[in-house]
């Protein structure tokens, strides 16, 4: 089922999804962004249809609800210990096609990696549903059609286009059906909108020889990244974390263990009991954080960990492309020139 | 080549410098802020290129003189400089007769948040705000902008000086405990923060206001305030007897005490300029020593109203080197 609403009506309807779900969405942060007066676009609980941003890229991805920056997963006491309360209430979340496809690796490394998985994960991951925001326009350094993210046919219980100051919606989920009818201003069929081609593309090669570990072309970054670690914050894909164990101060006999996103580029990811790091340079970092996402997942898995959101290069402060180094990787992987290096 | 009988001290207040070169003089351009159209600054070229030796001067100020200008062309100068002044915008009281007054220094502004990803205001906005309600006035003043506390305008040189603070807002929900903005705030700024139990602990005491923890943040768990808040410093001076930087008055004042404390000067100025001064100047610091800064604190507060955050220093110390002793 398709419907046509006005604003209004989108707001109503809303509204009444707001009484199923806590709504998470992109939202314009006023005066939030790194420099002054600048804004950011982040996700956040919303309250009404207005807050929700359907026309900008978000700079950072939505799995910040499914995996946030910092959680506190249990409380401990002397011999007791207590997981965090989490609002057992639905979530429902408007992304993007290609934060769809995100969904599909985060369940991937959280659910199916190995024997057991993630009960923190599953817990949240158990309450969302998905809206999905069509994309009119590729945006800058978006590279989803490389990638095979740009289309998503399944996965969510309504989309939401804006088309000539409409919201278009494909109604997936039947129990809605009433909830849009009620606000619409006609039926119609609809195709939720989607990007086939970007500015930016890049062929990423079906192998590549481990020459390419030992390749110069990572040098270079060991002097121009800074290892902020932003690149892997705003990824709708990484999935890295560390644990803090913090003993409150006023008494060290309760405290609590959080769990808290990590970067492979920041300081100290690698470093191990005795202080050794595996990958001490930032071109070491690059090299890895590339070629897991465009090599090492797939072996495991079947397919690339990437999918061309291209946050990364948006927010680089340091104006590293990472769309550009899959293209000289991929150049030197199908030149040959990687059995040479 | 018609007989010179010039008024100097009219001449002056025109802006225009009476030159070491006989007959002739340099013009003034005022430019609040440092920023003008390039439209306006192609007049200022035209009239270099007419009028003057061809040369422009940048001044150390922000402004520009026109140097090599024949003191019979002044009238004529005037009528050309009109365009510019129309363009920044400046206040005059005669149209075609050039600018009204040459004590009160133009405006300085640094990049600030127009540009420089340091700055917490835009300062060249501000700075001729500032202009807008001191100029015209004979009195020689010096305030200065500086988007934030690298003050790389050197507002610490000036009588009113300006730096741009923001007050960092810490969202502990968003830290990673990554630790940037701890190790840039030590080595780039004063070391206001420290790990406590995973999350961050800022000192209010010492913290600046400089903002590089939310620079470097690459979560926006720090984020800027959305107010702007300001570090007033006073009476920094160059000169022959007591060359001295200018010391805090108020930290975290808002944007409307800037703008009353520049304009309160002026009338401290009034009441208590020495009658006798050589060519009427006396610089507004050797006037508070005089005075007594308790005096000069009472004139500046005026009709301020300090926003909740103000902190006002009780008294002020001023050192630098002392040559007249």
């Amino acid at each position: 089922m398709g419907y046509v609403l006005g604003s209004d009506g989108f707001g109503r309807v809303v509204g009444r999804l707001l009484e199923t779900y806590r709504i998470y969405a992109p939202v314009v942060k006023t005066g939030a962004g790194r420099f002054t007066d600048t804004d950011v676009v982040m996700y956040d609980e919303v309250h009404s249809a207005e807050e929700i941003e359907l026309l900008k890229k978000s700079d950072y991805s939505f799995k910040e609800f499914l995996t946030p920056l910092s959680e506190t997963l249990f409380f401990y006491t002397e011999e007791q210990v207590k997981e965090a309360d989490l609002p057992d209430k639905p979530v429902l979340i408007f992304l993007r096609s290609c934060d769809m496809h995100a969904v599909r690796r985060l369940d991937q490394m959280y659910l199916a990696n190995g024997s057991a998985g993630d009960w923190f994960y599953a817990r949240r991951r158990k309450l969302v549903k998905f809206a999905l925001i069509g994309c009119s326009q590729s945006f800058d350094n978006c590279f989803c059609a490389s990638m095979g993210s740009n289309e998503t046919k399944d996965g969510y219980i309504f989309s939401v286009d804006v088309r000539d100051g409409k919201i278009w919606s494909d109604v997936k989920d039947e129990a809605l059906a009433t909830v849009f009818a009620e606000s619409a201003e006609r039926e119609e069929t609809v195709v939720p909108l989607h990007v086939t081609e970007n500015k930016i593309r890049v062929r990423i090669p079906d192998t590549f020889t481990p020459d390419i570990l030992k390749n110069p072309m990572w040098d270079e970054y060991t002097t121009r990244c800074i290892g902020c670690g932003r690149c892997n914050f705003v990824c709708p894909t990484c999935t890295c974390w560390t644990m803090q164990d913090v003993s409150y101060t006023d008494n060290g006999r309760v405290g609590e263990r959080r769990r808290v996103a990590s970067s492979c580029m920041v300081d100290g990811f690698t470093t191990v009991a005795g202080g050794a790091q595996y990958r001490k340079t930032q071109g070491e970092r690059m090299r890895f954080k590339v070629m897991h996402k465009i090599y090492d997942f797939r072996r495991r898995f079947g397919y690339d960990m990437c999918v061309g959101c291209g946050r990364c290069d948006d927010v680089c402060p340091e104006y590293i492309s990472y769309s550009n180094i899959i293209k000289k990787a991929a150049a030197i992987a199908e030149s040959g020139e990687e059995e040479k290096a | 080549m018609g007989e010179l009988d010039i008024n100097v001290g009219k001449l002056k207040k025109n802006a225009f410098r009476v030159s070491k070169v006989r007959g002739e003089t340099a013009a003034r351009i005022r430019i609040p802020g440092g920023v003008i159209d390039a439209k306006a600054m192609s007049r200022i070229v035209g009239i270099a290129e007419k009028y003057g030796n061809g040369s422009i001067d940048i001044t150390n100020r922000q402004g520009i003189e026109i140097p090599g200008i024949d003191l019979h062309d002044v009238d004529r100068v005037n009528a050309e400089v009109q365009a510019v002044i129309d363009a920044v915008g400046t206040n005059q009281t005669e149209r075609g007769k050039g600018y009204p007054s040459s004590g009160t220094r133009n405006v300085i502004a640094c990049p600030g948040a127009r540009l420089c990803p340091f700055g917490c205001y835009d300062t060249t906005e501000l700075a001729r705000k500032m202009e807008a309600q001191i100029f015209p006035n004979d009195r020689h003043v010096k305030i200065d902008f500086t988007g934030c506390s690298n003050d790389c305008a050197k507002v610490r040189m000036s009588d009113v000086g300006v730096i741009g603070m923001t007050e960092p807002q810490y969202n502990p929900d968003r830290c990673v405990t990554c630790e940037q903005c701890v190790n840039y705030c030590r080595r780039r700024s004063v070391g206001a923060l420290s790990v406590v139990n995973g999350k961050i602990v800022r000192d209010t005491k010492k913290c600046v206001g400089c903002g590089v923890c939310i620079t470097y943040c690459p979560t926006r768990a720090w984020t800027r305030s959305r107010e702007h808040y300001f570090r007033i410093v006073l009476l920094g001076r160059t000169g022959k007897k007591n060359p001295r930087l200018a010391q805090d008055f108020i930290k975290w004042a808002d944007e409307d005490t800037v703008l009353k404390i520049g304009k309160n000067v002026y009338a401290f100025i009034e009441e208590y300029i020495d009658p006798n001064a050589v060519e009427h100047k006396e610089h507004i610091g050797y006037i508070v020593d005089r005075v007594g800064f308790e005096e000069f604190k009472k004139w500046i507060l005026e009709g301020v109203e300090l926003g909740p955050k103000a902190e006002v220093s009780q008294t002020v110390y001023w050192g630098g080197k002392r040559y007249d002793e």
